[in-house]
């Protein structure tokens, strides 16, 4: 079993990409040493998924030139669903080309930074060079995470100083509309001190098809007291092999909730971890999934505890049609010396036909005596019992699955912090399960 | 005038034969109560009427005037006008009570047709009130934690809001304290008219003091051994089941047992 990862690119290709984008040179040389690693370094071992087959090397594009927005309005249609009109702190990535900005000028004032990674690296080295990659994923993680810093082409920084709360919601929609696209996005998004932010992102596919990779990173920091809202539903299309790694880091008191909605239409392996550094620190973490046609997919998520009173809670929902398979690892690890730490997870699987596979595989790592965990795992097909009172009121079996279904998705749909964007999943969950 | 007639109907379940030929007329305007001890079928009778996945009618028909429910798929029967109040309703995370009454109520409606919104809140609004529900039951998860005498309550809320032809009650009155059970009283009592007919099964008596029935029948071994007038019943308080069984030449009443 070997993967074979000739790359296309070389560190000459690799170089005139970051010299194009007009990067700071450190970031040449990051990329550079990035992609010698490549070769080396293993493919990841997503649990109880063989990925050994899988593509994640081959793309026909490194970058594809799109074009830009001079307003939302020029938005296609269903990009513009999502944003709403009166989004104030948004960016758009089109493809790999940064294609819109807006912050207000109240944020600006206050120092708040919403701006493409490239940008980001020559305005804001200090802040880059402190979070890109170093306290939260690693470059030589494996070889994914290697081949994502050498190729990264495009993804957003965020910075939220000291003491400013940012009551709006930060935007960002990738939208991809180019088959030939790939999406080597990477997310930053930092919380400092007592401050607090909500950032939710768009994954947005309207081709069919797609021909590329999509290797994606976020890393989200809360520094001592600051709190993290991270929102997020991936619609990529069909054909990309997606992977996509979301990663926290908790300081003392800090707190970061995620909601995601996983309703990609490629292979997926997804990995949401969030590190529990800072004593007291705690992380909400809920995703729903629906997967559908012959798609494979691996969802992990955990919560590793290091510091002392850290809370941990993970909710995973999701919903398998047709031949769709999926596998739900839910970790809980709690470090030796975290006491009085909390892990608690609940992963629920619901089937819809009898090709459909699905796999919900609850771990609890304690390392520690005094803490408090549990889990919860279910994977089933929709109640009988629950149908037939349903339709015992004159509601349609069609119409009665599709109320257990969203309801069985709507503790993590009612999460998400933008309301266009709480609308689009519905939509999306409504087509993908008809 | 509708008629729903139950005709020598058997049913198993899981192989046991639980109703042994029930023979039962209903017309809308009247109300009747079927009474007799646990294990003899009344709620096997109720479910199969609604055409609950597990039990399975072996034989009979169940007739709405002249239409084979039996044919019918589950909602269906609902469509034509039957309704059945559920001992343990299910519980449904993530579907709110109030959007779940409106899918229902819109379900019975042409498309285009559908309630309006203010109109469907009055009305919610103005049953709860009969009922003593607390405005906040709208909003929540359809009976996902309520208690068993709010999930009795939201039965009949169901009940009003549907207005059914034929409404089958299967134990509402059990765990019930003596206020739900007048309130709930009161919810069916006002459905009470030419346009509705009740079916209601239930193994005290007590619940007929509040709602009193046109007939009533007792259940042994899986079929109607007696049938009467709202005095059967206020007999059946006074003296048990025991005179019934002595009368009967019935030793044990469960299903299963042979007289």
């Amino acid at each position: 079993m070997t993967v074979e990862t000739k790359m296309a690119l070389t560190e000459q290709d690799v170089r005139s990409f970051s010299a194009n984008m007009n990067e700071a040179d450190w970031m040449a040389e990051f990329r550079t040493d990035a992609l010698a690693k490549v070769e080396q370094l293993p493919m990841p071992t997503p649990d109880k998924t063989k990925i050994d087959k899988w593509n994640f090397v081959d793309f026909p594009a490194h970058a594809v030139e799109s074009t830009t927005f001079a307003t939302l309005a020029e938005l296609p249609a269903e990009a513009k669903e999502i944003v709403g009109d009166d989004q104030k702190n948004i960016y758009v990535q089109h493809n790999n080309t940064p294609a819109f900005i807006s912050l207000s000028d109240e944020l600006k004032a206050q120092g708040v930074i919403l701006t493409d990674i490239f940008t980001a690296t020559r305005e804001h080295a200090d802040l880059m060079k402190k979070y890109f990659m170093t306290d939260g994923v690693k470059v030589d993680e494996h070889k994914l995470t290697a081949l994502h810093a050498a190729l990264l082409n495009g993804g957003v920084f965020v910075y939220v100083p000291k003491n400013v709360v940012v009551e709006e919601p930060l935007q960002v929609l990738f939208l991809h509309d180019d088959a030939q696209a790939s999406l080597f996005n990477h997310v930053i998004v930092v919380a400092d001190a007592n401050s607090s932010v909500t950032y939710v992102e768009n994954y947005l596919s309207t081709v069919d098809e797609a021909a590329g990779q999509a290797n994606i990173i976020a890393e989200v920091f809360t520094e001592d007291n600051a709190k993290v809202i991270y929102g997020a539903v991936d619609v990529l299309a069909k054909g990309f092999t997606t992977y996509v790694n979301r990663r926290g880091i908790t300081g003392p008191n800090s707190r970061i909730e995620w909601a995601l909605g996983l309703m990609n239409d490629s292979d997926t392996i997804s990995e949401n971890i969030t590190h529990l550094v800072g004593n007291g620190s705690s992380s909400d973490m809920k995703s729903v999934v629906v997967g559908r046609g012959s798609q494979k997919q691996n969802f992990t998520s955990e919560i590793v505890h290091w510091g002392l009173d850290t809370d941990g809670f993970i909710l995973k929902h999701g919903v398998m049609k047709e031949a769709a398979s999926s596998i739900f690892n839910g970790i809980g690890r709690i470090a030796k010396g975290a006491t009085r730490s909390n892990a608690v997870q609940e992963s629920r699987i619901l089937m819809l036909s009898e090709k459909a596979r699905g796999d919900a595989n609850p771990i609890l790592l304690i390392d520690e005596d005094d803490v408090t965990a549990g889990h919860a795992a279910s994977v089933g097909r929709v109640d009988p019992l629950q149908l037939f009172y349903l339709m015992s009121r004159g509601i349609s079996q069609q119409e009665a699955e599709r109320l257990v279904i969203h309801g069985f998705l709507a503790p993590v749909v009612s999460k998400l912090p933008i309301e266009g964007v709480k609308k689009q999943l519905t939509e999306v969950i409504e087509r993908k399960v008809r | 005038m509708a008629t729903l007639e139950i005709k020598d109907l058997h049913v198993e379940i899981e192989g046991k034969e639980i109703l042994k030929g029930v023979n039962l007329t209903i017309n809308t305007g009247e109300i009747h109560a079927i009474m007799g001890p646990n294990g003899t079928g009344k709620s096997t009778l109720a479910s199969a009427i609604m055409g609950h996945p597990k039990y399975e009618v072996t034989s009979g028909t169940v007739t709405l005037d002249g239409e084979d429910v039996l044919e019918m798929e589950v909602d269906e029967r609902a469509q034509a006008g039957l309704f059945l109040a559920m001992q343990y309703p299910s519980e449904i995370t993530g579907v709110t009570n109030a959007d779940f009454m409106r899918s229902a109520i819109n379900a019975r409606r042409e498309e285009g047709d559908e309630i309006s919104l203010m109109k469907f809140i009055r009305e919610l609004d103005s049953k709860m009130e009969v009922l003593e529900m607390d405005q906040d039951m709208a909003t929540r998860y359809l009976n996902e934690g309520f208690s068993g005498g709010e999930k009795k309550r939201n039965e009949i809320l169901q009940l009003m809001m549907l207005k059914p032809k034929f409404a089958v009650l299967d134990e509402i009155d059990s765990g019930l304290d003596i206020d739900a059970l007048k309130v709930v009283s009161k919810g069916i009592n006002e459905m009470r008219g030419e346009g509705f007919g009740c079916l209601i099964i239930t193994h005290y008596q007590r619940l007929l003091n509040y709602i009193t029935p046109d007939f009533v029948h007792v259940m042994m071994q899986g079929r109607v051994v007696k049938s009467g007038g709202a005095e059967l019943a206020k007999q059946l308080e006074e003296s048990g089941y025991d005179w019934i069984k002595e009368e009967l030449g019935i030793e044990d009443e469960t299903v299963g047992q042979e007289a």
